[in-house]
């Protein structure tokens, strides 16, 4: 009995927290490539500088990096916008829903999250090339309000759904009208699911590569379909510095955003 | 205002019509238009009569089998960790899921060329060791595709497990453990089946992402190893083939949305949703 516990537990811990630094080294790896004093990349890296953060903040020769990645602010920012507006109502709303229809609305909001993005890249790029738009900043904003605001849904139904109908109630016996109460009682309790679900979706269309893909027209670049370039280009030391970057504001919004992340609430 | 929802659900609603379900009935419409400008299954009949293609499809269903079966072996010992593990290390075991996961695709792909790279540690290891006669590159093969996507999707298997298992009671394990049964039958007769809805609801999403990961099947893959995103993107971007593009996406959804059905079927099955 001992024996087969003591073997189960060297098991379990040995090979689980194996498994986990395997989950975790690439990103611990992407960081510490960041910080390389060498030309090319190589790990353990030739020593430590800041040389590469350096040159990606050089205004004049990481000039396209600088324009691809304010493009990508400028979507992921907007993106976040639209998923609010749209998503977070709708996500109050259903809850709110009688059985029936809330068992067609469900599904519809959240499918997007289920469909390959590629394949809703083309279908968005053919569908919208039929009406005459063409690929543009908008059009990949559009795609992302569509693709990523179901996120933005789910992390607010999380927090929707245990709201205290009684609050509501009071509000409105006081004789605050419905919207006043929606905007004064309803929404700061939401405000938790709201910066969760716009930390997640923030990331995702910052990185989001198939929707842009076929929906940014060719001058249009944007930062994930850049550094892809420079990998398959030139391996450009560059992108290690990006890649940093991107890895301190995960590491940031997620320790802010933990608490309302926590997978019993996420899925 | 218990009542009313549908007013704040409208809007988003007629998002999802007009921006997803109509494009995508747009998608499949197109699909069956064949060059001469009439409807028929031209492109289905092109895309099945080319072995190039076919080749590539069955490729792409093989490589989201071998993802789902490599993240299931790594992520079963992370699993068990949670499952024993008190708050404050469950706690750091969901941080360290989350955190990769939202690290950019790109950037965690770009590490992993680093890694598996002829200067990195994995292959100046192995030639140290003398299992290689000097360090080479070790991207660009299909393994490499299958190691490198398991770590990117392993998250997605981790998240739904680690959100069935915190809603379970830990009170199970110790009736087991009063009726006689030693670690390793608890893990076969209890924690096991206990995850098992939440492992199949992983397998859905690890199977649908990377059957559909365009940036790192190309990176690690390279030029040699092709997949239906890569052969889609070639179809729009190079050789302007919407319609066939169409019915390349079209194949890749119904194969994969019937296999992640099964998947889906599988985990409602009456033996394994009475635990969940």
């Amino acid at each position: 009995m001992a024996k087969s516990d003591r073997l189960y537990r060297a098991v379990v811990f040995g090979l689980g927290w194996l498994a986990v630094a395997f989950m975790v080294a690439p990103v611990a790896v992407g960081l510490v490539m960041s910080f390389t004093a060498g030309q090319t990349l190589k790990f353990p890296p030739d020593g430590f500088s800041l040389r590469w953060y350096t040159a990606l903040f050089d205004p004049v020769r990481s000039a396209p990096i600088h324009t691809a990645i304010w493009n990508s602010l400028q979507i992921a920012v907007l993106t976040v916008l639209g998923a609010f507006l749209f998503a977070m109502p709708a996500a109050y709303g259903a809850t709110r829903l009688k059985g029936k229809v809330s068992a067609i609305v469900e599904p519809l909001m959240l499918a997007p999250l289920v469909l390959p993005t590629l394949v809703y890249g083309l279908a968005a790029l053919i569908a919208f090339s039929n009406i005459g738009l063409r690929p543009s900043l908008p059009l990949v904003v559009l795609g992302h309000v569509v693709v990523f605001g179901p996120l933005m849904y789910r992390a607010c139904i999380a927090i929707a759904q245990r709201l205290d109908p009684s609050l509501e109630e009071a509000s409105t016996l006081l004789g605050v009208g419905a919207f006043m109460t929606f905007l004064r009682i309803t929404l700061p309790l939401m405000v938790p699911g709201i910066l969760a679900g716009a930390f997640l979706v923030f990331m995702q269309s910052l990185d989001n590569v198939s929707v842009s893909l076929f929906l940014a027209d060719a001058r249009t670049s944007v930062l994930p379909l850049r550094m892809f370039a420079m990998i398959e280009e030139s391996l450009d030391v560059r992108v290690a510095a990006i890649s940093g970057v991107l890895i301190a504001i995960v590491f940031v919004g997620l320790f802010f955003a933990r608490r309302v992340l926590e997978p019993s609430r996420q899925i | 205002m218990t009542r009313g929802g549908v007013p704040f659900v409208a809007p988003m609603l007629a998002l999802s019509i007009a921006g997803f379900l109509v494009p995508l009935v747009v998608l499949a419409a197109f699909s069956f238009s064949d060059p001469a400008g009439g409807f028929g299954l031209a492109n289905y009949a092109k895309l099945f009569a080319d072995p190039l293609a076919l080749q590539v499809l069955f490729d792409t269903l093989a490589l989201g089998f071998k993802v789902v079966a490599s993240t299931t072996l790594i992520g079963l010992p992370i699993i068990l960790l949670f499952w024993h593990a008190g708050p404050r290390e469950r706690s750091l075991i969901v941080f360290l899921t989350l955190l990769p996961m939202l690290v950019s695709n790109v950037v965690r792909t770009f590490a992993w060329i680093v890694i598996l790279g002829r200067q990195g540690p994995v292959s100046q290891t192995l030639a140290q060791l003398g299992f290689i006669p000097a360090p080479r590159s070790l991207l660009f093969n299909e393994t490499a595709i299958v190691v490198v996507l398991s770590q990117i999707e392993l998250p997605l298997l981790l998240l739904p497990v680690m959100a069935v298992l915190s809603r379970t009671d830990r009170s199970l394990v110790s009736a087991a453990e009063t009726l006689g049964a030693g670690p390793w039958r608890i893990l076969a007769t209890v924690i096991l089946p206990l995850a098992a809805p939440g492992i199949l609801a992983g397998w859905v999403l690890v199977f649908a992402s990377a059957t559909t990961s365009y940036v790192t099947q190309s990176v690690i893959g390279g030029a040699r190893h092709i997949y239906l995103p890569q052969y889609i993107y070639r179809e729009v971007g190079v050789l302007f083939q919407w319609p066939s593009a169409a019915a390349i996406a079209f194949v890749l959804l119904a194969t994969t949305g019937i296999i992640m059905a099964a998947m889906a079927m599988l985990s409602r099955h009456p033996r394994l949703a009475s635990h969940g």
